[in-house]
């Protein structure tokens, strides 16, 4: 990489920065707490709307692993799910009614808590149907990760999105609020992700998975990127460039080892196909925020409408980390 | 006698104080030294949590830095106190305070007690060494290192250039002979004194200040010029991954750490309550007194190292997209292509599927309409799909996920110059595939179908244009694979012999050699094919020579059952 593309990169760093400093005034606080935050706490980062009905099992499944402050921009929900987030000890809630595909959907809202309050901290950034997996995430705690990536001067944290889908059509098992959704959508596709890197951030781009087996197999240039890197050591000179695919400076894409080791890495589950899916699509597809002209849920309107199946035969069921390593999903690294 | 402790400390200093509460209410006195830049209020707290014991002490504090001296004169001054302090010391360890002590204090004087004159010191010359960082081993003790490798790595590293360019080289002192080893050590009085007390110390330490990472040499090497009676090994368990870094405890390694008989573990993470629990509050006592064996976990850590050095042959992933070339293994096991075969034989899968035993036999995996799995499974192992448009958009993906997918179980599948090439430069230099060519073949559909012959031609030219590229690619310097090319006409001279000699590959095991042959498609009237393609002005060159009068002979066995080769 030349001098040049090297200092272009610095230049829309900057300017990525820049612009999520303007869309600060966007956010009006809730509920600010982020003076209980204390020195090696870590953060988590997220935008939501209307989805009180997750919200109480996010929050829980969170808290277990050892997340210690929490960071919600709302993005004018009206179900109450603002107002159950305000209450929460460990939650600041800033809300917005302000465009989500003009904040970039959520990444400009983001860098700023960010750039303002994570500083110094480990932060996670995920949605509220993502679920952080790790290696050891059942004997070991959040902290321990952290702790062991400062160790070794690591400074992000790469977590695949493995889409999760119930067996049977969406609707056959209603998703109920506390629920652990992977008590439904447990299945997941083990081995058709296709992979190549982006050359100019450096990050690999992870396509495949049930989305692009059912919905995008006539299109698969267009299928959802699957890449991410959700656990950063943040400093407020960083930003996320394109969701949590990509990161700048670019150093921190290199998540991955190029001569043939494996770094330690873990997965992010992903349970959106549950049975609040098809309201979701509808009611995105009228508000048109989301990303390429919300041709994902178009695709998912579609999809819904002709085979809402996504199971297969081999569809391989959801046990533990352990499982997701051993094919290959994720990585120890030299973490034992 | 006893054993007096010396523990480093800088961080998580409630833990320390725990594990020193634990050495001297066993009876072992304790001197701490605490890094200089804990806060006076931390060191405060840290002095009144052990304020009741009077056989703990604190040394003289200094800043220490990872690799300078600073540390070794802390170990010295703590040291220097227990000696004076405490006279029924007879063996000093030192410690630091991430370690864990796994047995109870008396198992450890009682097993020093039993070998009053030996000092247990990793002590191994420059040369025998191959687990150093930055591979600086002799280099340690004859250049200088004014810049922090931490920090000022860059300078660092074009200082240490520049020595070896202009060829300095700094004298050990006369009678010292390098050596370096683990700094957790437990040496016998009579040593330490020796190396405290020797009146060429100050050399010595002039010395060594300059020297990088002290704290892994100097006692290392001095104990060699006075001890009696070395063991080189340290007492400590403490293992270190491929960039220097200390691997670390947590809970989950109880039972491993309970069942290696070390007497203390390092480096353990500071909110391992478990751990901190068992071994210190546990009534550990009662157990077998065994030898330490750390076996098991030198391999669990050794283990991980290579997954993070050399990874998992074949996998490609979201931490291991290595680049080419440095695959170790750019797929993840044997595999057999096949081109050619199934346009000579009939139902040629099904055959080999027979032959092969626990092999999965495919058809063409790259055919243009879509992926033809085995038995026309529309969906395959890891949730691949026959979508042929998925496939394209990364076939080498798709090949790699396959075989990764079915490990343990031999795959084979057809190809043909009517199928996606863009694998063919993978295949070719991936050495598990086993690749097996009839040239020409391609042409026996052509001639068996119902087509225009101007059609017929043009589809030849173009097959014929793609396998040549293919042959040539197999035909380079570059090729890994197990490749064999026959002509058509050379293969149906005598098609058992090369049929045979692939399937012992693909399973060496099966002795039982093939009983049946794959019935060859019927090709009475090849030759005059040919020529018509000649006549039309297209030369076809792969297929071997098919004299126009006779056909091949096995025309003669048609409507018959399969001959059977003896």
């Amino acid at each position: 990489m030349g001098a040049w593309a090297t200092y272009r990169l610095r230049l829309e760093r900057k300017r990525r920065l820049w612009r999520a400093f303007r869309r600060r005034r966007e956010l009006k606080p809730v509920a600010d707490r982020s003076k209980k935050i204390r020195r090696n706490d870590i953060l988590l980062f997220a935008t939501q709307r209307n989805e009180r009905l997750r919200l109480p099992y996010f929050l829980r499944y969170y808290r277990d692993l050892g997340v210690n402050h929490f960071f919600f921009v709302d993005n004018g929900s009206d179900d109450g799910s603002r107002e159950y987030l305000a209450e929460q000890k460990d939650c600041s809630v800033w809300t917005t009614t302000a465009s989500y595909k003009r904040s970039r959907f959520g990444v400009d809202w983001l860098n700023w808590l960010q750039m303002r309050h994570g500083h110094g901290h480990w932060t996670l950034v995920v949605d509220p149907d993502e679920f952080f997996v790790y290696p050891f995430c059942d004997t070991r705690p959040l902290s321990a990760l952290t702790d062991w990536l400062d160790t070794m001067s690591i400074r992000s944290f790469p977590a695949m999105l493995l889409d999760m889908y119930p067996k049977g059509p969406l609707d056959a098992q209603p998703y109920r609020e506390g629920q652990n959704p992977m008590e439904i959508a447990c299945w997941f596709d083990s081995g058709n992700y296709m992979i190549s890197r982006n050359p100019t951030y450096g990050n690999l781009w992870i396509q495949g998975g049930p989305r692009a087996r059912t919905m995008f197999a006539g299109d698969a240039l267009h299928a959802p990127t699957l890449n991410k890197i959700p656990l950063v050591k943040w400093h407020r000179s960083y930003c996320y460039v394109s969701s949590t695919h990509n990161l700048l400076p670019r150093g921190l894409n290199l998540t991955y080892d190029e001569w043939g080791g494996e770094k330690a890495s873990g997965c992010l589950l992903h349970a959106k196909f549950l049975s609040t899916l098809p309201a979701k699509v509808e009611e995105e597809l009228e508000r048109g925020e989301h990303y390429a002209g919300s041709r994902e849920y178009r695709a998912y309107a579609d999809g819904l409408k002709e085979s809402p199946d996504l199971w297969c035969k081999w569809s391989e069921k959801y046990i533990n980390w352990r499982q997701l390593e051993i094919l290959g999903l994720m990585s120890k690294g030299n973490w034992a | 006698m006893t054993v007096g402790f010396v523990m480093l400390c800088h961080t998580a200093l409630d833990r320390a104080a725990q594990v020193a509460r634990f050495w001297a209410e066993g009876g072992c006195p304790v001197v701490i030294h605490v890094d200089a830049r804990v806060s006076p209020h931390d060191f405060g707290a840290f002095r009144r949590m052990l304020a009741d014991i009077e056989t703990v002490s604190f040394s003289r504090r200094y800043k220490c830095e990872w690799g300078t001296w600073s540390l070794v004169a802390a170990t010295q001054a703590a040291s220097e106190q227990m000696l004076e302090r405490h006279a029924d010391v007879r063996h000093v360890y030192l410690s630091s305070g991430s370690c864990l002590p796994l047995r109870p204090v008396q198992e450890l004087v009682e097993y020093l007690d039993a070998r009053p004159k030996t000092d247990f010191i990793e002590s191994v010359t420059t040369s025998d060494v191959g687990w150093t960082v930055g591979g600086l081993n002799t280099e340690r003790f004859t250049l200088r290192f004014p810049f922090s490798w931490k920090k000022q790595r860059v300078l660092f590293d074009k200082y240490v250039d520049l020595q070896r360019r202009v060829k300095y080289r700094r004298s050990v002192p006369k009678g010292l002979v390098p050596h370096l080893g683990s700094q957790w050590w437990c040496l016998t009085r009579q040593t330490l004194s020796c190396i405290l007390q020797d009146p060429d110390r100050a050399l010595h330490d002039r010395y060594f200040r300059r020297v990088w990472i002290p704290d892994e040499s100097y006692f290392q090497t001095l104990t060699r010029s006075y001890s009696i009676n070395v063991e080189s090994r340290s007492l400590t368990l403490s293992k270190f991954d491929f960039q220097g870094k200390p691997h670390i405890f947590y809970d989950d390694h109880l039972q491993l750490l309970r069942r290696s008989d070390c007497f203390i573990a390092r480096k353990i993470w500071p909110k391992a309550d478990r751990l901190y629990r068992t071994f210190l509050e546990g009534s550990a006592a009662g157990q077998m007194r065994a030898e330490p064996q750390p076996g098991k976990i030198d391999r669990l850590f050794s283990k991980a190292v290579e997954r993070r050095t050399r990874g998992r042959a074949g996998l490609y992933m979201q931490a291991r997209f290595p680049r080419q070339d440095h695959e170790n293994g750019k797929t993840s096991a044997p595999y057999s292509v096949f081109q050619g075969f199934s346009d000579l034989f009939e139902n040629f899968e099904l055959w080999l599927t027979k032959a092969v035993g626990g092999g999965r036999a495919h058809g063409h995996l790259f055919a243009p309409g879509r992926v033809e799995f085995a038995g026309g499974e529309t969906v395959f192992n890891g949730a691949l799909t026959d979508s042929a448009a998925l496939r394209d958009y990364n076939p080498r993906a798709f090949l790699t996920n396959l075989i990764w997918n079915t490990r343990g179980e031999r795959q084979c599948f057809q190809f043909s110059p009517r199928d996606n090439q863009a694998i063919n430069w993978f295949t070719a230099t991936d050495p598990n595939a086993q690749i097996s060519v009839i040239s020409g073949a391609w042409s026996v559909p052509l001639f068996r179908s119902n087509a225009n012959f101007a059609d017929i031609r043009a589809e030849a030219a173009r097959l014929q244009r793609i396998e040549t590229e293919h042959l040539e690619i197999l035909r380079s310097m570059y090729v890994k694979a197990r490749v064999r090319v026959w002509t058509m006409a050379d293969f149906i001279e005598n098609p058992m012999e090369p049929l045979q000699t692939i399937i012992d590959e693909i399973s060496p095991r099966a002795t039982r050699r093939l009983s049946e042959a794959p019935r060859m498609a019927d090709l009475t009237g090849f030759g005059r094919f040919l020529q018509n393609l000649k006549n039309q002005g297209m030369q076809p060159m792969l297929m071997g020579e098919f004299p126009v009068g006779s056909d091949p002979r096995n025309a003669a066995h048609r409507g018959q059952r399969p001959y059977l080769v003896q």
